[in-house]
């Protein structure tokens, strides 16, 4: 099971009601996964020299604000930051990589959430509601989001190994399936550079396209190398600074549905998340094909590109 | 109930009142006429009818839609997820728009009639229900299929018939490949006439000559010892 759900809106003038659309879209699949929920949401853009990180510990008493003198100190720059429930929206002005690689050191007080200069993503073990309630999803305003609840089967119900997975920069992985190759592919990734920090499968696929995409891969390009390496059972939604992306496996036993109107394009596992979007019963719905790589960016139509086909021949 | 039947609106009621609405009629009973609103995508619309009856329903739905029908004609005025009309007995399911996969799965008898495009293993293992399929399906359909008829006016996708029994298929458009021991066979008169009968209670008006048939090789029912390497 599991359930994935994510929204783009096409008209800015929806961005501040981004919170009340998805929410219910997340909700609505409290069936396929009550394990745990995570969201990211894209909003807020940090100005080019800015980065914008989501850190999370779950002690109560946990001193995010030394947590931002810290990098106060360490990167010479004004840190902003700003704790949500086990979460800690922090940003500064400093170079990404360099960000990356100070809060993935060994032994850091807190887990890595999202780096990006758009992306915050929230996750925690319950039930859509009172994670979406924690977090206040209701009131977020954004351009778009990525959601999944959790029926979790290859790894432990913890925060960590909750969706969505931060894969690089503004990427992050949401996925409904599971992998029968991950601990080969995890092994082969590790001497490529990738830093695991769960032993769950999807954090696998999400390092495989961060891995890819690092060696000047597009993620479309990504993806259907993903086709070749990864086996198994798989619903992808992969969102990024300006869109998301949706690829499913060869043989297609996860669902996944489509529905764009000129206001927004929208995927979900089950219709059922979509049904209460304003002008539905206007959309466009479709069920994306397998083996398919769906790309939905800023300003553009989803498009599907079958070039498996010519790279399977 | 109005003057046209009942109306059942899933904003007000549940499905699982429904269903045991439709469960209460008498196998026996009166034609009965029913209006099912605002299903938005509810699974198990329609499920285990077991009387004469019509049930409209006005929108898209969800996982099971219609199914193990038994003598009712339930048109789905949207589309529907996976199983549609999964194990149909007997009665006429209709979809206006298109089906998930496994529409008519191990569907016994009946028709099933898909006015847009069925997806991914429509019709596997088929035991006796005829699928008219106005558009396209998906990959491995008719997959297993011991009994029935699969009819697709557009194209079919991958390993369409793959380890097919008894069943027939008509495809109009192209195929993308058949599957394992799946062969096109001659479409004789006694075809042509049949597939003209089942077109017209599909209500499609498409020639039967512009189709091929498709049928079993018969050549997995045995082991053959000319095998026995590749184990």
């Amino acid at each position: 099971m599991c359930g994935i759900v994510g929204l783009y809106l096409k008209n800015p003038a929806l961005n501040c009601h981004l919170g009340a659309l998805f929410e219910p879209m997340l909700l609505e699949m409290t069936q396929r996964g009550p394990d745990s929920t995570g969201f990211a949401i894209y909003r807020d853009p940090q100005p080019l020299g800015g980065v914008k990180i989501v850190l999370q510990n779950a002690a109560a008493d946990f001193e995010w604000a030394e947590v931002a003198a810290d990098l106060t100190r360490h990167f010479m720059a004004d840190v902003g930051f700003r704790p949500i429930h086990t979460h800690c929206l922090l940003t500064l002005n400093a170079d990404e990589a360099g960000v990356r690689r100070y809060l993935l050191r060994a032994n850091a007080p807190y887990a890595v959430v999202s780096i990006g200069r758009h992306i915050e993503i929230y996750k925690e073990v319950g039930l859509p509601a009172a994670v979406a309630s924690m977090f206040k999803l209701s009131a977020v305003q954004g351009s778009h989001a990525i959601g999944h609840t959790r029926m979790a089967t290859e790894s432990a119900v913890t925060t960590a190994g909750s969706h969505p997975f931060s894969t690089g920069s503004d990427l992050c992985l949401v996925h409904n399936g599971s992998l029968s190759n991950h601990n080969r592919l995890r092994r082969k990734l590790a001497k490529d550079g990738a830093v695991f920090r769960t032993e769950n499968d999807s954090e696998v696929a999400a390092q495989y396209l961060d891995v890819q995409m690092r060696r000047g891969l597009s993620l479309e390009a990504a993806l259907y190398a993903a086709l070749k390496d990864l086996d198994g059972f798989f619903t992808f939604t992969i969102g990024t600074s300006d869109g998301f992306a949706v690829l499913r496996d060869p043989i297609a036993c996860k669902p996944a549905v489509m529905a764009e109107t000129p206001e927004w394009v929208a995927m979900a596992s089950e219709y059922r998340a979509l049904a209460k979007l304003p002008g539905v019963e206007r959309a466009r719905v479709w069920e994306p094909e397998p083996a398919t790589v769906y790309v939905w960016e800023k300003g553009g139509q989803a498009r599907a590109a079958r070039a498996w086909l010519a790279q399977a021949s | 109930m109005d003057a046209s039947g009942y109306v059942f609106d899933l904003t007000q009621h549940t499905v699982r009142e429904l269903n045991q609405a439709l469960h209460n009629l008498p196998e026996q009973g009166p034609p009965t006429a029913w209006k099912v609103l605002n299903p938005a995508g509810e699974h198990t619309v329609a499920v285990g009818i077991n009387a004469p009856c019509t049930v409209e329903i006005a929108g898209h739905v969800g996982y099971y839609c219609a199914g193990m029908n038994k003598y009712a004609t339930v048109t789905i005025n949207g589309n529907a997820s996976t199983g549609l009309a999964e194990n149909m007995m007997s009665g006429v399911v209709r979809v206006r728009g298109n089906a998930s996969q496994s529409a008519g799965a191990t569907g016994r008898g009946g028709l099933l009639v898909i006015e847009g495009d069925a997806s991914a293993r429509c019709g596997i293992s088929l035991k006796g229900l005829d699928i008219v399929v106005q558009g396209a399906v998906g990959h491995m359909s008719a997959f297993m299929a011991q009994r029935g008829r699969l009819v697709v006016c557009g194209d079919a996708g991958p390993a369409l018939g793959d380890s097919l029994y008894e069943a027939q298929i008509y495809v109009r458009g192209s195929i993308a490949d058949l599957g394992a021991d799946c062969i096109e066979k001659e479409l004789r008169t006694e075809h042509v006439e049949a597939l003209e009968a089942l077109l017209a209670a599909a209500r499609i008006a498409l020639p039967a000559r512009q189709f091929r048939r498709y049928g079993s090789a018969r050549k997995l029912y045995h082991f053959s010892v000319d095998h026995a390497d590749a184990y």
